[in-house]
């Protein structure tokens, strides 16, 4: 545990001194992969090479390559069932969780190959957090649900109460709920439970927050929240956001990685990358005819 | 703090990294231990019905390997351990069963199609589902109470009094909730889409429940129904009450339709007769009778599990 | 097609598929009243012979030491006393083993272990409780419970106990992996994610959920324990008698198998008048308690599909 906290608290500070201090030249941005964005921005948190993700027999990502910066959003778009939720919940080993699902290239973080057999996915889920498209809260006390994960990290009783009003205030749900802790979760409003789940999911201090679609059962009103929250968030966490909504890609992310559904060479669909870049290039200027083509027929 | 830039720097940090995520062996050491503790809980239960049918077989073996013909022929002697048999037992389990059946089973899925195609929401269907489930919940001696006073007493020039009408009355009565919960279930498991399909090619409800949903419905409710017979097949307590005949039944010279009206017995009231005598000989009886039962349980349930699987269909 | 103009006649649907249609309809409305018609039979027939032994006994025959209804000695307390002492000892057995077996199967068992599992625990719940009133006396007391008691009687309530138990285990099994089952994936996720172990979720997250499911399962299980007659008559309380006896250790007649033993005798019942219509009375009582345990079973099960 000791290990644990000295790595993110590491991490942190690099961070920090990161976003003053540019350019960094990582050499592992530099692959001369032609979809990468600009190389010189930032550290490389994850790459990502020739991954395959398959539902038992069935592809449903084929031949993905890309890289995730430090401290910024990250957003992938594409139609329903292009596997944006199955790429990104290969983050954190999430499908793991699935019976049959398995992922064929590597995904690297800082380095570290994150489907190596060395590496327990519960280690890697405390650093890689993730908020779901649909709230989830726990049926338990709104502090309780903040609690939880600082409480699996074998966080002490007397902290606990820190950790959480600062993960509340971090989510800027604090002043809204700071009079009815004990109050259960299922009593907020939609978007209240969502800032909640991402309190929940900060208040472990992960190192990158995965995101899949966290605004896509809210009202406009909690939406801006969320976006205004996720912007702010974005100077202490890397993020991977999935989203359907072309301007909110636009808006907040800094990388955009459009997919999109192919016939492979046997005839099937299945999900690849059409195109990665920078979020403005990919809105104005799409190298592929088929990410503009998504662009255009949905902002118009 | 320095930065990762140079090649040397980022080996380290990938080290750093790959170091932290390593699998600890000790880790989930307390998940471990849980999951063998319940593995051994569910073990327990599967070993329990494994170790009941060895000790069954094991004490019943005198009488299985030494007269077996002789067992399942012979009508239940009260003078000999040796003579007695299960034979009364099982034509008596049979057509109670048989019995049950015919009252228990149409009954029982026409009220089930009346609750979810008929009365969906309303307050009767309502009232009927919460007396289904309080029904379910009653213990089956009960069920012998009422088979006593209404099945053998007053409803008597039906049922002609303590007969296989009677217990099979009983019995009926007792496996209903049964069915009729099953069936709700397997009948709110058709898909919506099957029936507005019907409607729209102008079918009549009769038309749309004949053709289309009891069809699709049909495997989930058999299965449910053949595994309340079994229930009924195991049950010694209410035909006590209703009067199963704890002591040799001559069935004279009638036919297999007049039994039907006469005194009985079943099945598992032999092997509660059985094991309420003294002696290994009568031990041995019980035990014998005891695998007979089980065997018979057995085939129900693989007939149940049949019906699952053949016309199991995937939406 | 060329038809400009309908009748109303033409819209009707033909009178003999219209008839059929609602005798069906009747028929089933029918087939449902029965279920009606039961209950009310079962409460009639129990409450006025309990009514006829309420109101005919004496104060000091209820209050005697022992069940000897023959002799006029109607000590209720005695077979309650058995009931809930062999109810508790079948919950001790049951509950850790049919819980333990729901989490198994709801949250670590592969689905094709659980698709073996799943008939064997329905093979179980179907073993007639006979024969294991008969596995009670022949294996249960004579090779386990005499190896850890020196003295114990042949016919005892710790056996039928673990008997009623190993009955028990499949039902709080079946209820409680349909309450687990029901916690939402969401919440397994939502731990996961924040890196927690299987036990993990399951221990504080997905048990606490579906808690009140979990009570229900035991709740309902109670209430069949008590309801059990024939392990109870054939291995702790096989007479028609009953003596005042704390030890389980030592036989005892229940509630059920004091009424079993009466409904064997209904034809010879001699001796004080009211024996026959205490088995009336014994019923209603049996009747009342499983019911309410039962409802408050279901009223709990009922909350927490709501809830989800
Ligand atoms: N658990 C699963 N088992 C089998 N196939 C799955 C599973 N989850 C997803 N799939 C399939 O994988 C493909 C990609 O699904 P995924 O959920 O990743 O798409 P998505 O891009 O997130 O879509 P959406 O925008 O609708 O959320 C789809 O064809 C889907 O049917
Ligand atoms: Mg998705």
């Amino acid at each position: 545990m000791v290990e644990t906290n000295n790595l993110n608290e590491s991490a942190r500070e690099e961070k920090k001194t990161t976003i003053s201090l540019s350019p960094t030249i990582s050499s592992m941005a530099t692959r001369g992969d032609e979809s990468t964005a600009d190389p010189s921005a930032a550290e490389v948190i994850f790459d990502v090479e020739k991954l395959d993700a398959f539902y038992g027999d069935f592809k449903a990502l084929s031949n993905v390559s890309l890289q995730v910066y430090k401290s910024q959003v990250t957003a992938f778009i594409g139609p329903s069932g292009c596997g944006k939720s199955t790429f990104l919940r290969c983050f954190n080993r999430m499908n793991d969780l699935i019976e049959g699902a398995r992922v064929e290239g590597t995904i690297k973080y800082r380095g570290a190959d994150l489907y190596d057999e060395e590496v327990d996915p519960v280690e890697v889920r405390r650093r890689i957090g993730m908020v779901f498209q649909k709230p989830n809260p726990f049926p338990k006390s709104i502090f309780e649900n903040v609690a939880y994960g600082p409480r699996l990290s074998g966080l002490k009783k007397s902290k606990l109460a820190e950790t959480v009003e600062k993960s509340l205030r971090r989510s800027a749900l604090w002043d809204e709920v700071k009079d009815r802790l004990s109050a259960s979760a299922y009593g907020l409003s939609g978007g209240q439970q969502q800032r909640l789940c991402i309190a929940r999911a900060i208040a472990v201090q992960p190192d990158v927050v995965l995101m899949d679609e966290p605004c896509s059962a809210l009202d406009p009103i909690a939406t801006a929240r969320i976006e205004e929250l996720i912007t702010e968030l974005k100077s202490e966490y890397t993020i991977v956001i999935v989203t359907h909504n072309m301007q909110q890609a636009a808006r907040m992310s800094d990388q955009t990685a459009f997919f999109s559904v192919a016939l492979d060479s046997h005839g099937s669909r299945t999900g690849e990358l059409v195109e990665f870049d920078k979020t403005e290039t990919i809105f104005t200027n799409p190298n592929d005819s088929r990410t503009e083509a998504y662009i255009t027929g949905r902002v118009g | 703090m320095r930065l990762a830039s140079s090649p040397a720097d980022i080996a380290i940090q990938t080290a750093k990294t790959r170091q932290s995520l390593q699998r600890r062996p000790q880790a989930d050491l307390p998940g471990t231990l849980f999951k063998w503790l319940l593995i051994s809980f569910t073990g327990f239960a599967i070993a329990f019905l494994g170790v009941l049918v060895v000790v069954m077989v094991n004490d019943g073996w005198s009488v299985l390997s030494g007269r077996l013909s002789g067992f399942l022929s012979n009508g239940f002697s009260q003078r000999s351990a040796q003579d007695a048999g299960v034979w009364q037992g099982i034509v008596g389990s049979v057509q109670i069963g048989i019995a049950t059946a015919l009252f228990a089973i149409p009954v029982g899925i026409a009220t089930a199609i009346y609750l979810v195609e008929y009365a969906t929401g309303g307050w009767f269907a309502r009232a009927v589902e919460l007396n289904v489930r309080n029904l379910a919940g009653v213990p089956s001696i009960v069920y012998g109470l009422l088979g006593l006073t209404v099945f053998v007493k007053t409803l008597d020039g039906f049922t002609q009094g303590k007969t296989v009408i009677a217990g099979g009355l009983t019995l009926a009565a007792m496996v209903l909730p049964i069915i009729v919960i099953t069936s709700v279930e397997a009948l709110k498991a058709v898909p919506q889409g099957i029936r507005e399909a019907a409607y729209g090619v102008g079918a009549t409800k009769w038309e749309v429940l004949s053709r289309q949903i009891l069809p699709a419905a049909v495997s989930t409710i058999l299965t449910g129904t053949v595994l309340s017979l079994a229930r009924a097949l195991g049950e010694a307590a209410p035909l006590i009450l209703v009067g199963a005949a704890t002591g040799f039944i001559s069935f004279g010279d009638s036919n297999f339709l007049e039994t039907f009206t006469g005194p009985f017995t079943a099945l598992p009231v032999l092997i509660f007769n059985f094991a309420r005598q003294p002696g290994e000989d009568w031990s041995a009886n019980a035990a014998a009778a005891s695998v007979v039962i089980l065997i018979l349980v057995l085939m129900i349930n693989g007939a149940a599990l049949y019906f699952r699987n053949r016309f199991e269909k995937k939406w | 097609m060329n038809m400009t103009t309908i009748s109303a006649e033409e819209l009707q649907t033909a009178s003999g598929r219209r008839l059929r249609s609602s005798l069906a309809r009747w028929m089933f409305l029918l087939a449902s009243a029965v279920t009606i018609l039961i209950s009310g039979l079962i409460i009639w027939t129990i409450a006025s012979e309990a009514w006829t032994f309420a109101s005919q006994v004496a104060a000091d025959q209820l209050q005697t030491i022992g069940w000897f209804p023959r002799r006029g000695m109607f000590d209720i307390g005695t077979l309650i006393l058995n009931s809930a002492q062999i109810a508790i000892v079948s919950m001790i057995v049951a509950v850790p083993s049919g819980l333990g077996a729901a989490i198994y199967l709801s949250e670590y068992a592969h689905p094709r272990v659980r698709r073996i599992m799943k008939p064997t625990l329905e093979l179980l719940a179907s073993v007639p409780s006979v024969v294991l009133g008969v596995f009670a006396i022949s294996f249960i007391t004579p090779v386990v419970l005499s190896k850890f008691f020196d003295e114990i009687n042949f016919f005892n309530k710790l056996a039928a106990g673990i008997g009623v138990g190993l009955l028990v285990i499949p039902l709080i099994a079946s209820i409680s992996e349909d309450a687990l089952r029901a916690v939402p994936r969401d919440l397994r996720e939502a731990s996961a994610g924040l890196g927690a172990r299987k036990a993990t979720t399951a221990i504080r997250v997905v048990i606490p959920a579906a808690l009140s499911g979990l009570m229900a399962a035991i709740i309902v299980g109670f209430s069949r324990a008590i309801g059990e007659t024939m392990v109870v008559t054939i291995a702790s309380g096989g007479g028609d008698t009953s003596l005042f006896e704390t030890s389980i250790k030592e036989s005892g007649g229940t509630v059920t198998s004091a009424m079993a033993a009466l409904g064997l005798g209904t034809d010879q019942v001699a001796g004080n008048d009211l024996a026959f219509q205490s088995l009336y009375f014994l019923g209603a009582l049996l009747f009342i308690i499983t019911l309410v345990m039962n409802m408050l079973g279901n009223l709990i099960v009922r909350r927490m599909q709501e809830r989800y």
